[in-house]
C-alpha cells in the first residue's frame, strides 16, 4: 500500500470509553480521525493526503456476549473476524460471513459492508447486524437496535453506519445474529465460453428451490465458470442435482466437489485486485452477459456473486477507462482496490449518486459528525 | 387553522374533490389504524392514485407548514397511522398497482397500496415473499415497509427490510429520491425501512421474491405446558434446525382459537407448538422427523401432522386466528409486542404469569418461539370500574420485563404511538438522540408523522451555525433540547 504525503499520528485506545474520549479531542482539536482495525482496507476509498490521527482499535478485541441459545453474538470491533468464526465454531455456529479475511477485523468488514460468497444466501454484512454501539466525534456514545434478532424499536441506525466507512463515527461493538455450522458441504462447478450459457444456468440455479448456500460465476480469457455450493446432511445428494441441472443446460467439466474450500478461496481472492485496479459493480442477474462483456473489453478478470448481482471486475489500470466505458448504465461502479493515483476524486471511486440522496447523505453527515472529523474526503461525494 | 381552507382546496385540485374528504363521516374510517383505543380525526383525508399526486400532496403540506401521517390498509397495532388533528391524512390504499413482475431476476416493482399477499400471488407459484405479516391479506406493502414487518416465517427467510431492493420516495419537502440497495454511500434504504413513516412516503417499491420451497411439512405438538413446549423449542434450535416456522400458543388462546376455528387442538393442552419444515425435499423429511422426535422427548401429549394442504391450511388458520379470537374469552384486551432472547423464555412467561396474578387479570399467549417475540394478550373487561387502568399497567410491566430480559418493546408492530413512553426503558438519552439526528437530517421541519416513536417532541437545531430561535419556541410552545 503507498503511502501518501502527510503524518500520521497512531493513537491505541484499550477501551471504548477510552477510544471515545480519543476521538472527541481529536475532533475537537480540528483534527481528521480514521479508524484502524486489520489495516486490510485502509487503501479504499478517496485517496486523501494530509495528517492523520488513527485510532488503531486492536485493544477493543473482547467478545462480549456469545449467546448459543439464542444465535446471537456481541463482538468489539476489533475482535479479528477469524478468532470469531474459531470461537463461533466451538459452538457449532459461525456469522455468515465470508469477506477475504486477511486480518480483517468485525469493525472493519462492517464499516466497508465487505462480503463473500455466502452473501448469496445470508445477505450482506447490513442483513445480520442485529445491534450497534458507536462513538460520535462530538464524544457521543450511542447504541442502536439490540441482541434480539426480531427488533423494530427506534432507527436502524446499525444499518446506517454498515457500509458508512467510518464517516459516522467509530464503531465501538456489533450485535450480529448467527447461524448453525452446516453438517456438511458440498459444491458443483461447470464451465462454459459462452456467456449466454453461462447465464441461464445461473437464473435457473436462482429459481430452484434448492437453497444454495453460494451460488458464484468467474470468467477469465474467455472462460467461465458457474459454483454452486449446498450445506446440509444430505448436502451430496443436493449437488448432484444441481450438477445434473448444470449438465442439462450445457456447462462442462461438471462436478460435484466435496473438497470445496479451495474453489472458495479462490472466489474471495478475485475480490481483491491482481492487475491493478478492482472494481465492484452492481448488476440485475440476468445482465451477467453485459458485466463479462466490458471485463473482456478491458482484459480484465471477473468473480461475483452470480444470483445476487455483485461482481468484481479486475484489469490493469491503463484499461479501467475502457472497462467503465463498457458497463451497463445501472451498475454503479465502484473503484474498490486500486492503487492512490487512481483514486484521487470521489466520483473516480465512488461514481456520482443520485443527487438528493446526496444531499441527505450530506446532512446526516452534518448532524452525526459536525466537526467533520470522521474520515473526512474519503467517502460518496467526498464526504 | 389558517389556510386549512386554502390547502384543502389545493389537494382537491391535486386529487380530485372526490378524494379529499373532510366530512366527519366520511373521515370515520380513518379515525383509527388496528389499535381502536386509539382515535382521532384528521383536518381531511386525501387520496391519491398516483406517485406525482403524492409528491404534490406532501409538496402542498410543506409549502403549507402542515404535518401529515401516510397510511395504508390501516391495519397497524401500533397507532402509526393515527391522524393529527390539525394534519392531513395521506392514505395510499388507491395506488394498488403491480408495475413490474421479473422472475427471472426474482424481482417486483410495486405502489405502496398493494396488499403483502397480493405480492405471493403475482409470483405464486414459483416463487413468494417470505416476509408474511398474520394481517397479510389486507396489510400494504408501504405499512410493511414503514414497519419492518416480519410474520411467522421471519426466523428463518428474515424481515421486510431484508427483501426491499429499491425504493421510491416522496421526502418531506416534496422532493422525490431513489434508495437503492448496493447504491454507494449511506444505507438510506436500510435508514428508512422500520421508520415508521416519519422519514418520508414510499411510492413505489422494489422487492426481492425467492423461490417457493420445494417441500412443506407442518405439525402441531401439544404440551401439559409452555415450559415443555419451550424444551422443545431449545432442543430444535440446538440441534442446529432452522424451521420455516415456529409458532406457540398457550392454554388461554388454544382456547379462544379452537372456538373460533374448530381445527381439533387439545383443550387440555397448557401449550401447542406449531412447528413448519420447509427446503429442499431430501433436507425438509429428515428435519422433520427429527423435529417430532425431539418434541416427543421434550414430553408432547401428542403429536398432529398436517398430510395435505387442507390440513396445513386449518392449523395455520388457528394459529392466525388467535388474536381475532379473544373476544371469546374477553371483552377487550391489549395486544402486545413484546420481544425476548428464546433462551429467558420461560423465565419470561413465568414473570408474566405472576404479574397477571398480581393484577387479578388475565393474559393469553400467542408468540413466534424460534425469534423470542411474544404477543401476550392482556384481557379485560372495561365495564369493571378500574380495570382497563390495570390492564394498561400490567401491559407496560409485561413491556418492561422483556426489556430487563434483554429484549425489545417491539419485534414487528412498531412504536407508533402505543410504545413511545417505553421507548427510554431500552434507549438512553444519548440513543434517542442520535435516532432524532437522523430522523432531521430527512424532515428537519418535523412534518412527517410528527408524534410517533420518540417520547417527547424535540426540534431539530440549525447545523452548524449561529443560534436562531424557532418560532414555536418564541411563542413558548416548543423548548430546544
Amino acid at each position: 500500500m503507498a503511502l501518501l504525503a502527510g503524518a500520521t499520528k497512531v493513537l491505541t485506545p484499550a477501551s471504548a470509553q477510552e477510544a471515545a474520549v480519543m476521538l472527541a479531542e481529536a475532533a475537537a482539536a480540528g483534527g481528521r480521525v480514521r479508524f484502524r482495525g486489520g489495516g486490510t482496507k485502509l487503501g479504499w476509498g478517496v485517496a486523501v493526503d494530509g495528517d492523520w490521527v488513527e485510532l488503531d482499535v486492536g485493544r477493543l478485541n473482547r467478545t462480549l456476549e456469545h449467546n448459543v441459545g439464542d444465535l446471537t453474538a456481541i463482538f468489539e470491533a476489533g475482535v479479528p473476524l477469524a478468532r470469531a468464526q474459531a470461537q463461533l465454531a466451538a459452538a457449532g455456529q459461525r456469522l455468515a460471513l465470508d469477506p477475504p479475511d486477511g486480518g480483517a477485523t468485525i469493525g472493519g468488514v462492517f464499516a466497508t459492508g465487505d462480503a463473500g460468497p455466502l452473501r448469496h444466501r445470508y445477505g450482506a454484512p447490513r442483513d445480520l447486524i442485529l445491534g450497534i454501539t458507536v462513538a460520535l466525534s462530538d464524544g457521543t456514545i450511542a447504541r442502536a437496535g439490540g441482541k434480539v434478532i426480531k427488533n423494530v424499536a427506534g432507527y436502524d441506525l446499525a444499518k446506517l453506519f454498515t457500509g458508512a466507512f467510518g464517516t459516522l463515527g467509530l464503531i465501538l461493538s456489533v450485535s450480529v445474529r448467527l447461524h448453525p455450522l452446516p453438517e456438511a458441504q458440498v459444491s458443483a462447478r461447470g464451465v462454459a465460453a459462452d456467456p449466454g450459457r453461462l447465464v441461464e444456468v445461473v437464473l435457473a440455479l436462482s429459481a430452484a428451490p434448492l437453497e444454495l448456500e453460494a451460488l458464484d460465476v468467474a470468467w477469465s480469457g474467455g472462460r467461465g465458470a458457474v459454483l454452486a455450493q449446498v450445506a446440509g446432511a444430505k448436502a451430496r445428494r443436493r449437488a448432484d442435482r444441481v450438477a445434473a441441472l448444470m449438465r442439462e443446460r450445457g456447462l462442462q467439466e461438471v462436478e460435484a466437489i466435496t473438497e470445496d474450500e479451495p474453489l472458495w478461496a479462490a472466489q474471495r481472492a478475485g475480490q481483491r485486485t491482481h492487475a491493478g485496479a478492482l472494481v465492484r459493480v452492481g448488476a440485475r442477474a440476468s445482465e451477467l452477459p453485459a458485466i463479462i462483456a466490458a471485463a473482456d473489453a478491458a482484459r480484465g478478470t471477473l468473480v461475483g456473486r452470480g444470483g445476487v448481482g455483485a461482481f468484481y471486475l479486475d484489469c490493469a489500470p491503463a484499461a479501467l477507462p475502457e472497462l467503465l466505458r463498457s458497463l451497463p448504465a445501472r451498475a454503479h461502479p465502484v473503484l474498490l482496490d486500486a492503487p492512490p493515483e487512481l483514486r484521487v476524486s470521489p466520483e473516480q471511486v465512488w461514481g456520482a449518486p443520485e443527487p438528493r440522496a446526496l444531499e441527505l447523505m450530506r446532512q446526516i453527515k452534518r448532524r452525526f459528525d459536525p466537526a467533520g472529523a470522521c474520515n473526512p474526503g474519503v467517502f460518496v461525494g467526498g464526504i | 387553522m389558517p389556510g386549512a381552507a386554502q390547502l384543502i382546496a389545493h389537494l382537491q385540485e391535486i386529487c380530485g374533490s372526490e378524494h379529499v374528504h373532510t366530512h366527519p363521516h366520511a373521515l370515520a374510517p380513518y379515525q383509527s389504524d388496528g389499535l381502536a383505543q386509539y382515535r382521532q380525526r384528521p383536518l381531511a383525508a386525501v387520496l391519491p392514485g398516483t406517485a406525482a399526486q403524492v409528491r404534490a400532496v406532501v409538496r402542498a403540506c410543506f409549502e403549507a407548514g402542515v404535518p401529515w401521517v401516510a397510511r395504508g390498509s390501516g391495519t397497524g397495532l401500533s397507532g402509526g397511522a393515527l391522524p393529527l388533528a390539525d394534519g392531513i391524512l395521506i392514505v395510499l390504499a388507491r395506488m394498488r398497482r403491480i408495475l413490474e413482475v421479473d422472475l427471472r431476476n426474482s424481482r417486483v416493482v410495486v405502489e405502496p397500496g398493494v396488499t403483502n399477499l397480493a405480492v405471493s400471488r403475482a409470483v405464486a407459484p414459483s416463487h413468494f415473499y417470505p416476509p408474511d405479516p398474520s394481517s397479510q391479506l389486507v396489510c400494504s406493502i408501504g405499512g410493511n415497509i414503514a414497519e419492518n414487518s416480519g410474520g411467522a416465517h421471519c426466523f428463518k427467510y428474515g424481515f421486510t427490510t431484508n427483501y426491499v431492493t429499491a425504493l421510491d420516495v416522496v421526502l418531506s419537502d416534496g422532493s422525490e429520491a431513489r434508495f437503492e440497495r448496493d447504491a454507494p454511500g449511506y444505507d438510506l434504504l436500510g435508514a428508512f425501512v422500520g421508520s415508521e413513516g416519519t422519514l418520508g412516503v414510499a411510492t413505489a417499491i422494489e422487492l426481492r421474491v425467492v423461490p417457493a420451497p420445494e417441500s412443506v411439512r407442518t405439525l402441531v405438538a401439544f404440551f401439559e405446558d409452555t415450559a415443555s413446549a419451550g424444551q422443545a423449542v431449545s432442543a430444535i434450535v440446538a440441534a442446529g434446525i432452522v424451521p420455516g416456522a415456529i409458532e406457540m400458543m398457550d392454554r388461554l388462546s388454544i382456547r379462544a382459537a379452537e372456538q373460533a376455528t374448530g381445527a381439533g387442538y387439545r383443550l387440555d393442552a397448557g401449550a401447542a407448538l406449531l412447528v413448519e419444515l420447509d427446503g429442499p425435499r431430501e433436507e425438509c423429511r429428515q428435519r422433520f422427523e427429527q423435529v417430532a422426535t425431539l418434541c416427543a422427548r421434550a414430553g408432547a401429549l401428542d403429536l398432529r401432522v398436517a398430510l395435505d394442504a387442507a390440513e396445513r391450511e386449518l392449523i395455520w388458520k388457528t394459529r392466525k386466528a388467535a388474536f381475532g379470537a379473544m373476544g371469546r374469552v374477553a371483552p377487550a384486551y391489549f395486544v402486545q409486542d413484546g420481544v425476548i432472547p428464546r433462551t429467558r423464555l420461560a423465565e419470561v412467561l413465568e414473570r408474566i404469569d405472576q404479574l397477571a396474578a398480581a393484577y387479578g387479570l388475565q393474559v393469553a399467549n400467542v408468540f413466534h418461539a424460534g425469534d423470542g417475540n411474544l404477543h401476550p394478550l392482556v384481557c379485560y373487561d372495561s365495564s369493571r370500574p378500574g380495570e382497563a387502568e390495570r390492564a394498561e399497567r400490567l401491559a407496560g410491566e409485561i413491556i418492561k420485563s422483556c426489556v430487563e430480559a434483554g429484549g425489545s418493546i417491539t419485534g414487528e408492530h412498531g412504536v407508533g404511538v402505543d410504545k413511545k413512553a417505553y421507548m427510554p426503558t431500552m434507549f438512553a438519552e444519548p440513543d434517542l438522540d442520535a435516532f432524532h439526528r437522523l430522523r432531521c437530517a430527512f424532515d428537519p421541519v418535523g412534518l412527517a408523522n410528527p408524534g410517533k416513536v420518540m417520547p417527547t417532541p424535540r426540534l431539530c437545531g440549525e447545523v452548524p451555525g449561529p443560534f436562531r430561535e424557532h418560532p414555536l419556541e418564541r411563542e413558548g410552545v416548543a423548548v430546544r433540547f
